[in-house]
C-alpha cells in the first residue's frame, strides 16, 4: 500500500516537473527588443488562455531575427455566412487576432477579432473600428468552428467511450476488469453507492446513474486536461457548464413528480395567502436559482484556478528585478507547484459537488412523501402521530 | 474601485460562513466519530451552496 502510493507520488511530481516548465515557455513573450510591459503582457496572456481559441498553440516565441514562431497545430473553422457554409483551416489568419489578415472565400471575406470572427462587407478592404474598437463595417457569424474547447471535448468524449466500452467488454469475460479499468472501477461503484444510491433513493436511483456517471468522468476528466499544459479551459467555458446545468434542470423538471410539483405550486401545510408568494420564489429557485448555481460555482471554481496558477507562474517575470532571476524562478515553482497540487484536489471536488448536487436535484423531484405529510381536509398539515424518538437512541 | 470592496466584502461574509461550518462539522464529528461520513457530506454541501452564492456576487459584481 505504502509503495503503491510512493510510487504514484513519485509519477504524479515526474509529471509536474516535466510539464510545468512548457507552461512557463509559453509565457516567454518578448516583444521586438523595444520596452516591453510586464503587467500588461502578463494579463493579455492570462485573457488569453481563460478565453477559447481558434487554433490549438502550444507555445510561441520571437526568434533572433525578430520573427514570430508559433508552435501549434491549426483547427477548422466551420462558418454559416450571409452566403451559405464557409469552412478553412484556422492557419490562414496567420496567428493574427486583431483584424489585420483577410480571408476570402468564395466571395465572402472574413477577419478575426479577438478570438470572434466576423464577416466584413463584400466592398471591404480592411476592418474600420469605432472609437470602442468595435469592428464597424462587418458583422459576427454564426460560428460552428472546432475550437479548443471543442476539440477537448471531442478527445475526453472519444477516450470515455473507449475507456469505459472496454470496462464493460471485461466484465462479460470475468469479474475483475484489467488495466485502466481498474482506477475506473472502484470510482463508478463510488457515484453510484455514495452519490445517486443515498440522494436519489434505493426505488429510482438505476434510471439515473447512467447521467450522473457520465456526467462525473466529463466534467472530472476535462478538469484534470484543463491542469496540463495543453492549455484547455473547457470547464472554464460558461457556454460548457451552461449545456451541463441544462441537462440536469431538463432531467429533473422532466421527471418530477406529482408531490414535486405540489410543493412548488400549492405548498401544503402553509396558509393560503403565502401560498403564491411562495410558489414564485419556488419557481424561481426550481427554474432559474438552481441551474445558475450549479453553472458559475464549476465555472467560477475552475476559472479562477486557472488564473491563480497562470498569476504564479508570472511571478518569475513579475518580481524579476526585485528576487532576482534564480530567487524569482524558484518562488513561482515552488508557488505554482503547490497550488497545483491544490487544483489537482480541486478538480475532484468540482466534479463530485456537481453530481452530487445533481443527484440532489433529481432526488428532490423523485421523492415521494407517502409516508411523510398527512393532510386534512382543508390542506393543512397534520403532525405524524408515529414516534420517532426511538430512531434516534 | 467600489467593486473591489464588494468583492472584499463578499469573501469576508464567504469566510465567516465557510468558517462555521467546518467549525461546527469539526465539533460534530468530535463529538459523534461515527457519524463523520454523513456530516461531512452535509457540509461540503452546504460549503458547495455558499460558494455558488460568493461566486455568484463576484461574478455579477464583476
Amino acid at each position: 500500500m505504502m509503495k503503491i502510493f510512493q510510487q504514484s507520488f513519485k509519477s504524479l511530481a515526474l509529471v509536474l516537473l516535466v510539464f510545468l516548465p512548457v507552461s512557463i515557455f509559453a509565457l516567454n513573450e518578448g516583444g521586438d527588443g523595444g520596452q516591453v510591459d510586464t503587467k500588461k503582457e502578463v494579463e493579455d496572456y492570462i485573457l488569453h488562455h481563460i478565453q477559447d481559441s481558434h487554433d490549438f498553440s502550444l507555445f510561441s516565441y520571437t526568434s533572433e531575427e525578430g520573427e514570430r514562431k508559433h508552435f501549434g497545430f491549426p483547427l477548422p473553422v466551420i462558418l454559416w455566412s450571409s452566403d451559405g457554409l464557409r469552412t478553412f483551416m484556422s492557419s490562414e489568419f496567420h496567428h493574427n487576432d486583431d483584424g489585420h489578415v483577410i480571408v476570402e472565400k468564395d466571395g465572402v471575406k472574413f477577419a478575426k477579432i479577438h478570438s470572434k470572427i466576423y464577416e466584413l462587407d463584400a466592398d471591404a478592404s480592411a476592418v474600420n473600428f469605432d472609437a470602442e474598437h468595435h469592428a464597424t463595417n462587418g458583422h459576427k457569424v454564426l460560428d460552428f468552428s472546432i475550437t479548443k474547447s471543442v476539440f477537448g471535448v471531442l478527445v475526453i468524449g472519444l477516450l470515455m467511450l473507449f475507456w469505459f466500452s472496454s470496462l464493460a467488454r471485461q466484465y462479460k469475460k470475468k469479474q475483475i476488469p484489467t488495466g485502466f479499468g481498474r482506477v475506473l472501477e472502484p470510482l463508478v461503484l463510488y457515484v453510484r453507492d455514495e452519490i445517486a444510491r443515498p440522494n436519489i433513493g434505493e426505488k429510482h436511483y438505476r434510471k439515473f446513474t447512467g447521467y450522473l456517471l457520465t456526467v462525473f468522468f466529463f466534467i472530472w476528466f476535462l478538469n484534470l486536461a484543463g491542469l496540463t499544459p495543453l492549455g484547455f479551459n473547457v470547464t472554464g467555458q460558461l457556454a460548457v457548464t451552461a449545456c451541463l446545468a441544462i441537462f440536469t434542470l431538463v432531467i429533473y423538471t422532466v421527471s418530477g413528480n406529482k408531490d414535486y410539483w405540489m410543493h412548488i405550486l400549492w405548498m401544503p401545510g402553509v396558509p393560503v395567502l403565502i401560498r403564491p408568494v411562495l410558489a414564485i420564489i419556488e419557481l424561481a429557485g426550481a427554474l432559474i436559482i438552481k441551474p445558475f448555481s450549479l453553472l458559475v460555482r464549476l465555472f467560477a471554481n475552475i476559472s479562477a484556478g486557472h488564473i491563480v496558477v497562470m498569476s504564479l507562474i508570472a511571478i518569475m517575470f513579475t518580481l524579476k528585478e526585485s528576487l532576482g532571476v534564480v530567487g524569482a524562478t524558484g518562488l513561482s515553482f515552488v508557488l505554482s507547484f503547490f497550488i497545483l497540487l491544490i487544483e489537482v484536489l480541486v478538480a475532484f471536488l468540482q466534479a463530485y459537488i456537481f453530481t452530487m448536487l445533481s443527484a440532489l436535484f433529481i432526488g428532490m423531484a423523485v421523492a415521494e412523501h407517502d409516508h411523510e405529510h398527512e393532510h386534512d381536509d382543508h390542506g393543512h398539515e397534520v403532525p405524524d402521530a408515529q414516534d420517532v424518538r426511538g430512531d434516534f437512541i | 474601485m467600489y467593486n473591489l470592496i464588494g468583492a472584499g466584502l463578499i469573501v469576508i461574509g464567504a469566510g465567516i460562513g465557510l468558517g462555521q461550518i467546518g467549525g461546527k462539522a469539526m465539533e460534530g464529528i468530535a463529538r459523534q466519530p461515527e457519524a463523520t461520513g454523513k456530516i461531512q457530506t452535509a457540509m461540503i454541501i452546504i460549503a458547495a451552496l455558499l460558494e455558488g452564492l460568493a461566486f455568484g456576487a463576484l461574478f455579477l459584481g464583476k
